[in-house]
């Protein structure tokens, strides 16, 4: 059993290494004096220094936010519902069809998603005039694919909630409205901010779909990244994949707190 | 005892700050239905996975019939052990959990075949080869857990809770077929139980275990009737201890005594009041309260159908019992 | 509770299965370059005729099948034991050991992919240590080539392979492994006969959601692969973007659609079934 375990251990260190190195690689060059990756020259934060005057890099990082955060908060909203949906009703008309539609999404290759929605917006730009592609047209694109990943954390979290709880709340005179807002909810509250953030990380780091249904002037955060890595190693990207890498560091952490200390509550 | 299947010498076995099992000497005769009887965290179980090769032990021996087994795992031990939760692979069906263990001893597909019917036969469960675990019951899970283990034609068996997941009816009838099976077969059963009520009735030897060590061995009547502490004696089925004198205490089984309406012709005797009649259905239990005395507990066999018991809560009786009634002991 | 399964109903049949529909629709179409949108709608299958008869086309499904397929296997390799090694930790240690696998997930996929540009370069770290240990005299470049892409899909995949397989491997009784060795199967024998079979279903999941997007990549071909590498995630980007000739581009995705629609029917129907046995 030991042997067996080593390997297991070791093959898990190799992983982590695999997983980790070229993150700290790009952390470290962030703060490379030189401006190539192969070359050492002295510790320096002058990369830092261009990239927060970097005007461009800025706004689309304020684009980019602003939709993940609209986006994010739709996609949980109807997440929800999809994943509730799926959860409670065993049965209804076109139910197969629904949860394929759920789940599609998140394994489709992007490219199909974005030349498809792409399409519903010429067309409507062609039948209804509008709407412009750009701020509203990422987002909702972003919803579409980000329900998904929202729709199967709920329904995992509610395969596994105590329904006698629910059942009580009513025996106690709850109508089931008042029952999913003061017992249910509160309880799947944590999948819930869950799905949040992968809903808004996923739609903060998104670049096929956005590049396809954006406009001339809409540029998000990874697309001028994108463009700008084409041409080559940008120690300005280096510094800007520094941060995002601390903000998921703790936003992920945060995540783990929060779910660590509702799954000693849970039911 | 000569040439016992299973010797164990001075094993111990630790847990992390937690001693398991403490120094334990222990020798089982072949053919004989053992049964390790303690409450939970005794280290019963324990022993059983050191038997079994589950576990190594920090000291001591373990000699399996006639070999140091101390350091040999599991799958090369002539041991096979049938599960408190029967550990049924769920994606086999009936026949080919049985099966599993002689396919690794790398037997021919016939002999397979014949070996399994051979053993579903023994435990009645001839035509449900190619159930599913799960569309099973917990009596047939269970005999498919024995089956699996005993086609394999094991020098010692190990039971683990054999009969905890049954419910009362199922017990008895399975507790009886478990008795006859080994008998039939002839092979060493070592059982593992906290139901104390179970290994009497199973066992034709038994040990009581506390904190990791052995605190008396012998036949359930032994046990019974000659406890060795007033650990075993409190923990195997109803008594009452008196203290006689300073670390002297007298170990008095409630149905050595016997309940009068006058003080009976007995060497000893007390009265008191009648606080509680428990009616049993086969018998009744009394507690009763001794004028300056404990409360103690005193069982009659309702061996009359009509007489609808003599005595009612509150009633004044004598208590009587024999010089030999109960045991004496110093610890 | 009917306004619950609507909106989330009507949302996706608007946004996702209408334009599916019209992306159907245009791959009928012909390439107009002079309209805007350069589409000439119709009935024509000038478009799938191309894909199919033509050598480049053809050559860049069955490399992006080849690469996806591998790539996955590779990813599968390492993703398993992981995922024991954590299943089979301390109880109060496997949050922590799931969360390291899940971190570089939730860092952007771009960047993680970008990393490996400079590990892969010519002058890059890889090539630097392989020079300096002696171990290869003249690595050559990685950057550029096959090797690299499938790099980059196990890098950015592997965390996809790991969960699932994670969870599956998780609820395993181990008493079963217990059981098998008490009947005399050594570890190998108890892992391939009990271990594995029991957690096929997590493997199923893990190599579905790998191999799935694989197969449609565009990011990880185009910043690692240069030139050299075909996959069909790029084809339909270069026919759209470059070439601006939208039919085509329509019938590439109807194709990778058709191709796809299999293994996700599959694994939406294994997602049901694993969330039934909860």
């Amino acid at each position: 059993m030991t042997g067996r375990a080593r390997f297991a251990f070791t093959a898990l260190a190799f992983g982590y290494a695999f997983l980790y190195l070229p993150i700290a690689l790009v952390i470290v060059y962030s703060f490379n004096e030189s401006r190539l990756v192969t070359v050492w020259a002295g510790f320096s934060t002058k990369w830092w220094e261009a990239l927060m005057h970097n005007e461009a890099m800025l706004d689309a990082a304020w684009l980019s936010l602003r939709i993940a955060l609209a986006s994010a908060t739709l996609a949980t909203l109807l997440g929800l519902a999809a994943g509730y949906a799926l959860d409670r009703v065993p049965r209804f008309t076109g139910r197969t069809l629904f949860a394929s539609l759920v789940i599609a999404p998140m394994v489709m290759p992007e490219v199909v998603m974005g030349i498809s929605m792409l399409l519903l917006f010429v067309g409507s730009d062609q039948l209804l005039g509008g709407p412009a592609r750009g701020f509203l047209t990422i987002t909702v694109a972003h919803v579409t694919f980000s329900l998904a990943f929202v729709a199967i954390v709920v329904q995992a979290r509610l395969a596994d909630f105590d329904r006698t709880l629910e059942e009580a709340a009513m025996d106690l005179g709850a109508t089931p409205r008042t029952t999913f807002l003061t017992v249910t909810l509160p309880l799947i509250a944590p999948a819930l901010v869950s799905g949040w953030l992968l809903a808004f990380t996923l739609s903060l780091d998104d670049l096929i779909l956005t590049q396809f249904v954006s406009g001339a002037q809409s540029q998000t955060l990874p697309m001028r990244v994108y463009s700008s890595v084409r041409l080559g190693v940008d120690p300005q990207i280096n510094v800007l994949a520094t941060i995002v890498i601390a903000i998921a560091a703790s936003a992920l952490v945060l995540s783990a707190w929060l779910t660590r200390s509702s799954v000693d509550k849970r039911p | 005892m000569s040439d016992p299947i299973v010797k164990l010498e001075g094993v111990s076995k630790r847990f992390g700050a937690v001693t398991a099992v403490a120094g334990v000497d222990l020798e089982i005769a072949r053919g004989e239905l053992f049964a390790l009887l303690g409450g939970s965290g005794c280290g019963k179980t324990t022993l059983l996975r050191l038997l079994a090769g589950f576990e190594t032990p920090d000291s001591g021996r373990i000699v399996i019939d006639g070999q140091d087994m101390t350091g040999v795992p599991a799958y090369l031990r002539p041991v096979n052990m049938m599960f408190q939760s029967y550990a049924l692979f769920p994606h086999l069906d009936v026949a080919g959990n049985v099966a599993y263990g002689l396919k690794r001893e790398g037997a021919g597909k016939a002999e397979i075949a014949e070996r399994v019917a051979e053993a579903l036969a023994l435990v009645k469960l001839e035509n449900l080869g190619a159930r599913r675990p799960s569309q099973l019951s917990g009596g047939q899970r269970q005999r498919v857990a024995l089956a699996r283990a005993l086609v394999k034609r094991p020098k010692l068996l190990l039971l683990d809770e054999p009969l905890a997941a049954l419910d009362r009816k199922l017990r008895e009838g399975t507790r009886f077929e478990m008795v006859r099976l080994q008998e039939q077969l002839g092979l060493t059963f070592v059982v593992v139980t906290h139901d104390q009520e179970e290994a009497m009735s199973m066992a034709s030897r038994l040990a009581v275990m506390k904190d990791g060590s052995i605190v008396q061995i012998g036949t359930p009547h032994e046990i019974y009737e000659r406890p060795a502490t007033r650990f075993v004696a409190d923990f195997i089925g109803v008594a009452n201890i008196l203290q006689t004198a300073p670390h002297q205490w007298l170990a008095l089984r409630p149905e050595k005594i016997v309940l009068a309406g006058s003080r009976p012709p007995t060497a000893h005797a007390a009265t008191g009041k009648v606080v509680d009649i428990a009616y049993e259905g086969d018998r009744s239990l009394f507690r009763v309260a001794i004028d300056n005395g404990p409360v103690m507990l005193v069982a009659t066999m309702n061996v009359a159908r009509n007489s609808d018991g003599a005595w009612r809560r509150g009633d004044t009786v004598w208590l009587g019992w024999a010089d030999d009634a109960g045991q004496v002991l110093d610890e | 509770m009917r306004l619950v399964i609507a909106l989330p109903f009507l949302w996706l049949g608007v946004f996702f299965l209408l334009p599916l529909v019209l992306v159907l629709g245009l791959s009928l179409g012909t390439n107009a370059p002079d309209l805007a949108p350069p589409v000439e709608l119709g009935v024509s299958f000038a478009s799938f005729r191309l894909l199919f008869t033509d050598d480049l086309y053809l050559a860049a499904w069955l490399s992006s099948l080849r690469i996806a397929a591998t790539s996955t296997l590779v990813t599968l390799l390492l993703g398993y034991p992981m995922a024991y090694a954590i299943a089979r930790a301390q109880p109060r240690r496997r949050p922590m050991l799931l969360m390291l696998v899940v971190l570089p997930f939730w860092t952007s996929f771009l960047i993680r992919v970008y990393a490996w540009m400079g590990l892969l370069a010519e002058n890059g770290i890889l090539n630097q240590v392989l020079r300096a240990t002696g171990l290869v005299a003249d690595p050559g470049t990685i950057l550029g080539t096959e090797w690299a892409v499938h790099l980059g899909i196990v890098y950015a995949y592997l965390p996809f392979m790991v969960l699932p397989l994670y969870v599956t491997l998780e609820k395993l009784d181990w008493s079963l492994l217990e059981a098998a060795s008490d009947l005399g199967a050594r570890p190998l024998a108890a892992f391939l006969t009990v271990t594995l079979p029991l957690s096929l279903p997590g493997i199923v999941a893990g190599c579905l959601l790998v191999f799935i997007p694989a197969v449609g990549e565009f990011v990880i071909p185009d910043l690692l692969g240069g030139t050299r590498t075909l996959m069909i995630g790029k084809v339909l980007w270069d026919e759209f973007f470059t070439n601006s000739d939208w039919p085509l581009a329509s019938a590439v995705a109807i194709c990778l659609l058709a191709l796809l629609v299999g293994p996700i029917l599959i694994f939406q129907r294994h997602q049901e079934r694993s969330l039934e046995r909860i």
